[in-house]
This record gives C-alpha cells, sequence and structure tokens, in this order.
C-alpha cells in the first residue's frame, strides 16, 4: 500500500470519483465470500436432504415399550421365595432394598457426584406393593428380605422401618398365606417348575426367573397348570422391556432388512462371577441352611435322573451324591446339572427371547450343541464353552448362539437380512448390504454408502448418517442421552412393572406361559444336544422332542 | 489500534486479508452447522473434557441453564465472529471474541501426553493443536489490521476519523 493511498484513506472529504469507487471496492471487497458460503451451504443442505428422505424410511414412529399405568390400581400384596442375587435384584426393582444396600449406595454417591444410583433408587416410580412373606431356605438370605421388604422409606441401617413380612420356612407355607396375591420365584432352576405349578394352584399369580423349567417333562406340566389356573405369569426375560428391540422388530416386520436368514447371538464373560463362581456366605453352615428343601422335589429329580441315565448322559450327574450337604453345591449351584441348566437355561434362554419377541420364532426344528469345560476347571460339570444352532426351515433360517465364559469381548447380537444387517448392542444400528436390490438406487446414487451403520437408533432418538460424528459416537456409549432423556429405566423393574399392571388390568404380560413355553423347550433342545451329543428335533404335531 | 493506518505492502495486505478472511470462513461455517444442526448441544464435547480445567468444564454441563447459554454462544457467537472476519466489520472485538473461544477450546481439550479424548482429533497433537495456532494467528490479525483497509471497519471508522478530523 503506498503512502498516497493511505493519505487518501484520512483525508476523504474530498475525493474524486474514481477514488470512490475504489474506496467502496476496497470497502466491500470480501463480501463475494459470503456468496460463496451461502451457495455451499445451499449445496450441502440440498444433498443432505436428499440422504434425509432416505433415512426417514427408518424414522417411522414405534409402538411405545412401557404399558401405561392405571390410575388408582390396587395395592398387591406379594410373597418372595428366594433372596439369592436375583431375588435381591428384584426386590430392588420393586422398590425394597437391605438398609445395608442403601448405606452403599449412599456411600457411592457420596464418592463419585456422577454415580447417581441411590438417587435413581429414591427417585423410582412406586409400583404399589407390599412385601407380605417371604422364604428362604437360608436362614441369613431370609432375615435379608424381611428387613428389605421392611423399608418400605428406602434408608440405611439407622432409617424407620415398617412392619416385618413373615419368615416362611417352607414356600408351601408361603404360597398358602391369604394375605398375598402374587409370588416372584427367584430360586435355583431346579425348582422353577414345581414352584410355578404349586403357586398357580394356590391361586398366586407369578413372576419367575429363567428358565421356566429344569426338566422336559415339568415344562408341560407347568403350561398345562398355568393355562388352567388363569394367574397372571411373567417369566423373567426382561429383554422384552429394551426399546430398542422393539424399533428392531418393527424394522424387520416393515420388511426394511429384507428375507432375514441367519442370526447370531452370543454370551461373553470373564471373571468368576459370571462363570457362576458365587462368593460363599461366611455366616452358611448345615444348620441354617435347609438341605433337605434344596434337594429338590423327588418326582423333578425321578423324571432327571431317568433321562441323564437313559441316554447315556449319567457322567454328568453329580459328582456329590444329592443328599450330601455342601456350601458350594449351595451357592454355585449353577455349575451341576443337578441343579442346572448350564449356559443353554441361564444366558441362552435371554438370547433365544428376545429374537423370539423380534422373529416370532416359536421352537426351532431342530437344535445342534457342542462344547465344554474348556476354562473353569472346577469341578463343574456344565460346561462354559457353549455352541448351538437352531435351525427354522419354515422360516428359512438359522439362529446361531455362541458363548464363552473366558472372554468378555463385546459382540452386538447380529439379524442379516438380504437388504440390511441389524446390529444391537447398546444401541442399534443398520448397516446395509452392498447386494441389496431394495435400496440398489440409492446405492448407486450415493446417498446410501453400503457396508457403512446407515441408520442408529439409541435410547429413543433416531441418528441418521448424517448426524454428526460426535453425536453418533457418545450416542453408542449411551452418553449422550442421560441429558437429552434424563431419565434412564432399569429393565428389570419394567418387566415386573408390566407384570404387576397386567395383574391389575387382567392383561397377557409380554412374557407369558406361550413364550415361556417356547423358551423351555428351546433350551432344553439345545441342552439335550450338548448332553446326548446329536441333533435334537421338534415333532410340532406331537409336541415333543425327538432324536430324528 | 492506533489513528494511522499501518503501511503494508500490496501482498502484504493481500495475504493478511485472505488468512482474516479463510479464518472468518472457518468460524462462520463452524457456527453455521451447529445452528443447522437438530438439537445441537456442546454437551458431549463438555464431557469428554480432560486436563486440569476439565472440572470446570464439566461442570457446565450439570446445569441445564448454563448449558443453554454456552450451546447460545457456540452457535450465535461462532457465527457472528466468522462474518465479522469476513465482511471486516468490528474486526476488532471479533478478534477478542475468536481468542477467548479458542483459548476455551485449547484448555478444555488439550493434547496432552497420555490423554485420550472419546471424540479423536484429526491429526497428531503434542502440546500444540490447531486451536492453538489459529489463536496464534487471530493475536498476529490483532497486531496487523486489515479491516479499515480492505472491509466495512473502513467506512465505519472512515466516518469516526473525519469526525476526529474535523474537530481538530
Amino acid at each position: 500500500m503506498s503512502e498516497k493511498e493511505d493519505i487518501n484513506q484520512l483525508n476523504t472529504e474530498n475525493l474524486p470519483s474514481s477514488n470512490g469507487r475504489r474506496e467502496a471496492l476496497k470497502t466491500l471487497a470480501t463480501i463475494p465470500v459470503l456468496g460463496a458460503m451461502a451457495y455451499g451451504v445451499y449445496q450441502k443442505k440440498k444433498k443432505e436432504h436428499n440422504n434425509k428422505l432416505a433415512g426417514s424410511i427408518f424414522n417411522f414412529e414405534a409402538s411405545p415399550a412401557v404399558m401405561d399405568r392405571q390410575p388408582d390400581g390396587k395395592t398387591i400384596r406379594l410373597g418372595l421365595i428366594g433372596f439369592g442375587i436375583r431375588g435381591s435384584q428384584l426386590m430392588q426393582a420393586l422398590g425394597f432394598a437391605t438398609p445395608v444396600y442403601v448405606d452403599n449406595l449412599k456411600e457411592q454417591a457420596k464418592k463419585d457426584a456422577q454415580n447417581t444410583r441411590y438417587k435413581d433408587f429414591l427417585e423410582q416410580e412406586d409400583l404399589n406393593v407390599e412385601i407380605k412373606g417371604v422364604c428362604d431356605i437360608f436362614d441369613v438370605y431370609a432375615r435379608e428380605a424381611a428387613f428389605a421388604g421392611a423399608n418400605v422409606n428406602k434408608e440405611g441401617t439407622n432409617g424407620k422401618f415398617d412392619k416385618s413380612p413373615v419368615i416362611y420356612k417352607h414356600y408351601k407355607d408361603l404360597l398358602a398365606a391369604k394375605d398375598i396375591d402374587a409370588v416372584i420365584i427367584a430360586t435355583p432352576d431346579h425348582w422353577h417348575g414345581t414352584m410355578i405349578i404349586d403357586a398357580v394352584n394356590a391361586g398366586k399369580h407369578v413372576y419367575a426367573e429363567k428358565p421356566m423349567t429344569w426338566t422336559v417333562p415339568e415344562t408341560y406340566l407347568v403350561a398345562d397348570a398355568v393355562r388352567k389356573s388363569g394367574m397372571v405369569f411373567q417369566l423373567g426375560h426382561q429383554g422384552r422391556q429394551i426399546e430398542i428391540n422393539h424399533r428392531a422388530k418393527e424394522i424387520i416386520q416393515k420388511g426394511l432388512i429384507g428375507k432375514v436368514t441367519l442370526v447370531e447371538v452370543s454370551t461373553n464373560r470373564n471373571d468368576p462371577n459370571g462363570a457362576w463362581v458365587y462368593p460363599i456366605h461366611p455366616e452358611a453352615n448345615p444348620s441354617n441352611i435347609d438341605w433337605k428343601q434344596f434337594e429338590g422335589n423327588p418326582e423333578r429329580i425321578k423324571e432327571y435322573m431317568d433321562y441323564m441315565t437313559s441316554v447315556g448322559a449319567a457322567k454328568y450327574v453329580g459328582p456329590d451324591v444329592r443328599d450330601k450337604f455342601s456350601l458350594e453345591r449351595f451357592f454355585r449351584w449353577r455349575c451341576w446339572w443337578d441343579y442346572s441348566t448350564g449356559l443353554s437355561g441361564d444366558l441362552l434362554t435371554h438370547e433365544y427371547d428376545v429374537m423370539n419377541h423380534m422373529l416370532d420364532l416359536g421352537i426351532p426344528a431342530s437344535a445342534t450343541s457342542s462344547g465344554g469345560v474348556y476354562y473353569f476347571k472346577d469341578g463343574r460339570t456344565v460346561p462354559d464353552v457353549l455352541q448351538t444352532t437352531f435351525e427354522f426351515p419354515d422360516k428359512e433360517m438359522s439362529l446361531l448362539y455362541t458363548a464363552t465364559l473366558a472372554s468378555q469381548y463385546n459382540r452386538p447380537r447380529k439379524i442379516m437380512g438380504t437388504d440390511a444387517t441389524i446390529e444391537l448392542g447398546s444401541t442399534l444400528n443398520v448397516t446395509i448390504d452392498r447386494a441389496s436390490q431394495r435400496y440398489k438406487d440409492k446405492i448407486e446414487k450415493g446417498i446410501i454408502k453400503p457396508g457403512e451403520p446407515f441408520y442408529r437408533y439409541a435410547s429413543g432418538k433416531s441418528i441418521d448418517a448424517l448426524s454428526s460424528a460426535t453425536e453418533m459416537y457418545f450416542a453408542e456409549r449411551g452418553l449422550l442421552f442421560s441429558y437429552v432423556e434424563g431419565k434412564r429405566y432399569n429393565t428389570t423393574f419394567l418387566h415386573i412393572r408390566e407384570w404387576l399392571e397386567c395383574i391389575r388390568q387382567n392383561k397377557k404380560p409380554s412374557c407369558g406361559i406361550d413364550q415361556a413355553f417356547e423358551e423351555a423347550m428351546a433350551a432344553h433342545m439345545g441342552t439335550r444336544a450338548y448332553l446326548e451329543g446329536r441333533t435334537m428335533y421338534w415333532d410340532a404335531d406331537k409336541q415333543v422332542i425327538t432324536r430324528g | 489500534m492506533s489513528k494511522r493506518s499501518p503501511i503494508y505492502s500490496r501482498s502484504q495486505l493481500t495475504w493478511l486479508v485472505i488468512l482474516r478472511v479463510l479464518i472468518g470462513w472457518y468460524f462462520l461455517y463452524e457456527g453455521l452447522a451447529k445452528i443447522m444442526a437438530p438439537n445441537w448441544s456442546s454437551y458431549a464435547y463438555l464431557r469428554d473434557s480432560k486436563g486440569i480445567f476439565a472440572p470446570f468444564f464439566t461442570m457446565l454441563t450439570d446445569h441445564a441453564f448454563i448449558m443453554d447459554v454456552v450451546n447460545y454462544i457456540n452457535m450465535y457467537g461462532l457465527t457472528a465472529i466468522g462474518l465479522c472476519l469476513i465482511l471486516g466489520c468490528f474486526v476488532k472485538y471479533a478478534n477478542i471474541g475468536a481468542v477467548v473461544l479458542l483459548g476455551l477450546y485449547y484448555l478444555s481439550h488439550p493434547p496432552l501426553i497420555d490423554v485420550h479424548y472419546l471424540i479423536r482429533p484429526e491429526g497428531s497433537y503434542l502440546w500444540v493443536d490447531k486451536n492453538l495456532i489459529m489463536l496464534g494467528a487471530v493475536v498476529l490479525l490483532m497486531l496487523f489490521p486489515t479491516s479499515k483497509e480492505v472491509g466495512l471497519d473502513r467506512l465505519i471508522y472512515r466516518k469516526k476519523l473525519s469526525k476526529n478530523n474535523k474537530q481538530k
């Protein structure tokens, strides 16, 4: 810039016209840049609009997952059978916890301001229930259950408690109580069936932990008893309440992922607790555990022994004799077929039920299993690695379940269709298939990039391919939505809530006896395939498991 | 800024103006993109803060009202700064705003050793990142102003200057 020009700028009173033009030019020189930006933004928006139209096919309104609550519903009086790990979790979902547990939550909240578990527990919706009776064959657990039941104000050890629920020594006494409308069963697997039958016959509504049954013969008895009784029955597959599962189901039903031919589900855990090596209570001993009651219903035991010996699976029985007291077998019962259904009953059933919900699978035509005790060589008889393949020729698809208790590599559920694949983890992801015919046009136009997640859904929010990378990343970790949604729900809470509302409103719960029967038979087929080392088939006409 | 405009060579002035416009473009589009994105929030970014100031930035996310203010400043502040730098109006103030925002971005996400961000930066940095470099560039623009040469400030300040001249 010359000195002359600079002087011009300062001395602007008497500008000649050429200088005026130069002046205007210098003042407005950069304005065209805004035009360029406007053009760029317009082009970008136009492209995004096209993409949005493509993405919007997944953005439909899904039906709500949570059941409406009946206003002024009656108070339901509950009994709880089994206050072990799961039993105490179910009580917490009902809004009842031991004072020690509440103290713990308070402590955690004090240490870490981000920990909202105490606040969440206090703010959890009141389900309008009373705990009238509890039963556990380990006296310490029974007392703790009673403490929890009396802790109506969710207080710590110095709090004020309500009247304690009655502690029953035997579950049959609890079932005979007139002041109990409904029971929650959270006992070892070998007791589920018997207790469900006795409970509905006693006129109690039932929420039972999975799997529904331990033996095949009792499965029919349970189904009959529940159906005849008219009681409201819910099996504890809380996956039914996961919102993204509902959206996945609708995406599949609308045909948006094409024809599904293969589904992959899995279990991965890698810690002793996950492998059922639960802690042994220091106060436990033969004097405070009712071992006789633990052994099981003699009829069930006979069914179990008859089956195991008749198919050459006697090596999986025991190794301890049934009447020998064992703290290990009492607290870690899942490790032995004598009480447990292994990976099939504990974890495959969850996966199966999720897929049964989405794909209406029913009972598979066949099941093949393999695996073994490969890592936890602690004397257990149930495998710690298991693969089960279910075939559905009428649906023209296979379901593959693979599990290990010695690696916690995170694998989302995968539902593979001809047009797209759904991955279900903490979020729902849809990836369009490169060879898709349905989306061929959009792939060719570049609107859809095949092989990359095209649509995501998390905690009630749709995220399409053009959401910011940040938004996607945080959605995957469930971080974004704790702020947007404000409130997070515990799925077990929702599942119990649904059961209670069905009792009040005389409706059918989402995991009722039909779904539970299908779950039980599928799991039994998988278990038998493992125990016998051959494929099991389902005869749909006779409703029996056959060997082909 | 002195009353007398600095004297640059033609190419110096050209490149200083280009730098100003480029930084302005960057700010303007960052702002517009946030305004146009549905439900945009700085929540995730702030939650991901690291370094000694992280508690301050995460604290901001605990209050819905503060989050609204922070989001508003980011959306419209960035846009306004961008417009000012491109058009060359009130550049003095826009520069100050730019330095403050860039400083906050740097402090909330310092590229420290062994610090990993959920939102990974697109590049490899050690202590110095693009925010810091841009901050340096804006400080430079403050020391070498151009908007009274090329930009609306020429008009705005001419009037002021003429007034001053008249008073003399």
